[in-house]
């Protein structure tokens, strides 16, 4: 192994030695020096997977999700230079990991806080002015493409995630029983949010950020019951940042 | 149902969700970011995880540091000594060293 090789793998597990060549001002091994500076990668990765997952968190308790920190940290470290993106691998690694086998929908609910991180890290865009919409004739609106929000984000699950956040994040009872919902995060301003999706919003969603036109959008998503609260939520979370006429 | 009665179904459905939400504008508007007017440590600026910027300015009146404030306010905001708040990032009260 190279010396940067030595070092990087000596990073990431105690048991090794101090890497050959690191030395004290007094020419002595820096074993202690190297063991403080071991500790605070490790410390500074589990910190940035807290805030990351405060979610996740707060299901695991901390001391679990702290201990199970270090096991990911350990066969996942960082890949970029920037913390900011840190634990892309948490919704594959929860899936493998035996001590929440018990706890399926985990997963789901790690796709979700990443989605909300990246969506918080996306472009800005500016959503259309309600005129640009309201001055559609019904026949222009239904031949109408439009563009999406860099912010949004999808998720699909077979789990209650959104009850699940919106249990942690606004205190409503928690889900009892397992469903599908989708979920669609939008950032009107700077803080991402995530917004329950009704019957066939999510078919609406990927269909025109295909590039469909609304009318497309609603022959693929099939019966729409809500469709008046579904564009309340786009328009509202200012997901709609372009039109295109025919 | 006919094509024509489903488009006028959508457009009843548009209308609805025009009147039934904020112009999305106002809600984003609602704040701007003010340099220069924080308390030592009070700054927003919350950047993701792994990175330390929320609450790490160092010196009052941080000119590189910055806090949302209602829209309207922060060029007028006045403070100690003369300074004003500001827009854009100020190269005055930077922490030393």
């Amino acid at each position: 192994m190279t010396g940067q090789a030595e070092f990087h793998a000596a990073l990431l597990d105690p048991e090794r030695p101090v890497p050959p060549g690191l030395i004290d001002p007094a020419r002595r091994p820096a074993g202690r020096r190297f063991d403080v500076y071991r500790n605070n990668v490790a410390v500074s990765l589990t910190k940035a997977l807290e805030q990351g997952f405060p979610l996740l968190r707060d299901l695991l308790g901390t001391e679990f999700f702290q201990a199970m920190a270090g096991v990911f940290l350990r066969a996942h470290p960082p890949q970029s230079r920037m913390l900011m993106f840190y634990g892309a691998e948490m919704p594959a690694f929860l899936t493998g990991f035996p001590p929440v086998a018990h706890l399926p929908y985990l997963a789901d609910v790690a796709r979700l806080e990443l989605a909300l991180r990246e969506s918080y890290h996306a472009a800005d865009a500016a959503p259309l002015a309600h005129s640009d919409l309201a001055d559609l004739s019904a026949e222009e609106f239904m031949a109408a493409r439009f563009g999406l929000s860099p912010a949004l984000r999808l998720i699909r699950s077979d789990w209650p995630v959104h009850g699940i956040w919106s249990a942690h994040a606004r205190g409503t009872p928690a889900p009892s029983a397992r469903r599908p919902e989708d979920v669609v995060i939008l950032r009107p301003g700077l803080d991402p949010a995530p917004h329950l999706l009704p019957a066939g919003g999510a078919a609406f969603i990927t269909a025109l950020a295909a590039g469909a036109t609304v009318a497309e959008a609603l022959e693929a998503a099939g019966p729409l019951p809500d469709l008046s609260g579904l564009l309340s939520i786009l328009i509202g979370g200012g997901a709609l940042t372009a039109l295109t006429r025919e | 149902m006919s094509q024509h009665v489903k488009t006028l179904a959508v457009a009843g459905a548009l209308a609805a969700a025009l009147s039934a939400t904020v112009t999305p504008a106002t809600a984003q508007d609602a704040n701007e970011k003010c340099f220069g007017v924080s308390l030592a440590g009070q700054n927003d600026c919350a950047a993701g995880p792994g990175t330390s910027c929320a609450g790490t300015s160092t010196v009052d009146y941080q000119g590189n540091a910055w806090k949302l404030v209602p829209t309207g306010t922060c060029a007028t905001m006045e403070l100690p000594d003369g300074r004003m708040g500001s827009l854009e990032a100020l190269d005055r009260d930077l922490p030393q060293g």
